[in-house]
């Protein structure tokens, strides 16, 4: 009897299929895990589910300009990141100086749009994990950015709201009082999250040595953003190689410790986003201080976009990472070719090389702390 | 932190002539035209040498140049410790569209190089699984070709409307 029990063990792998529809891949993300057990021995990430062809799209179209509302659509969860990104590149092609109002109103909506983007990415991470009430409390604190995005721009997800030059339109009357608002509002409910979720036993035990991402590999495979700095690199786009106006304000680069674990663990790199959305209040709170009150936002807007033949790499950091758009010019009225860095796609090509031998249950965490959006992998 | 004419200059003291040159367009950053034949040793020798240190490989592109009949692959490279940046570039000729795969050096480029398979039909030799990463497996043809004609259906299935 006992004999025929010990016989049953034998080792055998097994093959689960996660996704498409998991609810813990963030949208449409298929992984092939091959099993020994519960421990996990190799992962297979299927992308391209989401796959609607943007750079096509941006290069059969004909015009520079027509190309933001794709852009928004690429990570659809901080699209004036995106957007902020692609008319950068497009103001490098064409060597438009760009009036301090504009700047500073681009710089106050990318900030909230970050800190929108890791209250959606931390309230995700702790659903993913068990932790259902932080998701509603960050939730309700998201709504109030996103009121402020659509007082100014008129939509609430996907705003089309920067154009090479300027700004579609200028903000609402109101724009500084709310803005100053929700930074005061705010503050407080990151000392909340903290106690909540942030130091919560279950939640550290959960995420504390999990997925570690040693600096060496994060390197080698050109991690960035939140991801870069959990494994402990000091590394920002915003104060390392600065674009727009960042160079002008004074923040610190929150880096992974290894407090609660080892250094480059799944908490890590979630403690880096809540201490950046700190960050990005101070920069927020600064630019309300230097913004100018008058002065038209659509006056360097050019009438017809022609750049002369060329090509630029131009790279901003989006919530997720290192945004990069490769843009290259022929003259004409559109672009030869758009390609699209994603963080996203970065981050989720590591995923084989840092899952293997975590549990299956794990595997949540892992994905859930890169934070992917996969309308950005798949673009 | 060097430019890259002086690392065109540096790169050409340690390579064969005729392997290495700059290119340029009316505006934007200058490239270093590179053959393929050598892209796997430059890329080598741009992440190990000592005043380089190209360690991060930000984004790798394909291209297509439909009146010049070629492929293109272009490598934006940055150094952490150095802070300089460099844009490489490969062309090949579209009937035979093989660039050595990049990928045992900066591992990112496993993913990159399947798009740029995927996408535009850049042949990587070397890479440990060269599959379509975009589209499903079977289908036909690299829509980014600027002359490519989208396939009429798809497992039965139309894919036009």
């Amino acid at each position: 009897m006992i004999e025929a029990i010990s016989n049953s063990t034998e080792r055998r792998e097994m093959v689960i299929n996660m996704g498409p529809q998991h609810p813990s891949t963030h949208g449409v993300l298929r992984l092939e895990l091959v099993l020994d057990g519960e421990v996990i021995e190799q992962v297979k990430p299927h992308i391209g589910y989401l796959h609607r062809c943007f750079e096509k799209y941006a290069e059969e179209m004909g015009d520079y300009a027509k190309v933001i509302p794709y852009t928004d659509r690429m990570d659809y969860v901080s699209a004036m990141n995106q957007e902020h990104g692609y008319v950068l590149a497009m103001e490098r092609m064409l060597e438009i100086e760009v009036p301090d109002r504009v700047e500073y109103i681009r710089v106050i909506m990318a900030e909230l749009q970050r800190i929108a983007s890791h209250l959606l990415g931390i309230g995700a991470f702790g659903l993913d994990l068990g932790a259902f009430t932080p998701f509603l409390y960050l939730f309700t604190e998201r709504e109030k950015a996103l009121d402020i995005f659509e007082r100014s721009s008129g939509a609430r997800l996907l705003y089309n709201y920067m154009a090479v030059g300027g700004l579609m339109r200028d903000v609402h009357p109101e724009f500084k009082t709310d803005v100053a608002d929700f930074v005061k509002t705010f503050r407080p409910k990151i000392k909340e999250l903290n106690d909540l979720l942030s130091y919560n036993k279950i939640f550290v035990k959960r995420t504390a040595d999990i997925g570690v991402i040693p600096e060496k590999v994060a390197l080698n495979f050109a991690a960035s953003g939140p991801v870069l700095r959990g494994s402990g690199v000091k590394w920002d786009l915003r104060k390392n190689d600065p674009y727009s106006i960042y160079d002008r304000f004074d923040f610190d680069i929150p880096v992974g410790t290894g407090e609660m674990g080892t250094l480059g663990d799944c908490w890590d790199r979630y403690m880096v986003r809540v201490k950046e959305m700190e960050q990005s209040l101070g920069i927020i709170e600064q630019a309300l201080d230097g913004m100018p009150d008058e002065g038209d936002v659509t006056e360097a807007i050019p009438k017809r976009i022609r750049p002369k033949e060329g090509e630029f790499y131009v790279r901003t950091e989006s919530p997720r990472g290192e945004l990069g758009y490769y843009i290259v010019s022929d003259k004409s009225a559109g672009p030869f070719r758009v390609k699209a860095r994603a963080p996203s796609f970065v981050h989720l090509s590591m995923l084989p090389a840092i899952s293997k031998g975590s549990l299956i249950a794990d595997m949540v965490a892992i994905i859930g702390s890169i934070d992917i959006v996969l309308g950005e992998v798949d673009r | 932190m060097k430019q890259p004419e002086e690392i065109s200059e540096y790169l050409k003291n340690q390579f064969e002539d005729g392997h290495i040159e700059m290119e340029t367009g009316d505006i934007g950053e200058p490239r270093i035209r590179i053959t393929a034949e050598v892209i796997k040793d430059v890329a080598k020798f741009l992440r190990d040498d000592e005043e380089l240190r190209f360690d991060v490989l930000m984004c790798l592109s394909g291209l297509h140049y439909p009146k010049e009949e070629e492929l293109g692959v272009a490598y934006h490279l940055y150094s952490m410790k150095f802070g300089h940046k460099l844009a490489l570039k490969v062309r090949v000729p579209i009937e035979k569209p093989d660039v050595p795969s990049v990928e045992s050096i900066w591992k990112t480029a496993d993913w990159h190089e399947r798009e740029a398979w995927d996408m535009v039909g850049v042949n990587f030799i070397g890479h440990p699984s060269l599959k379509r990463i975009l589209c499903p497996d079977d289908w036909e043809g690299h829509p980014l070709r600027k002359d490519y004609v989208q396939q009429e259906f798809y497992r039965n299935l139309t894919t036009l409307n």
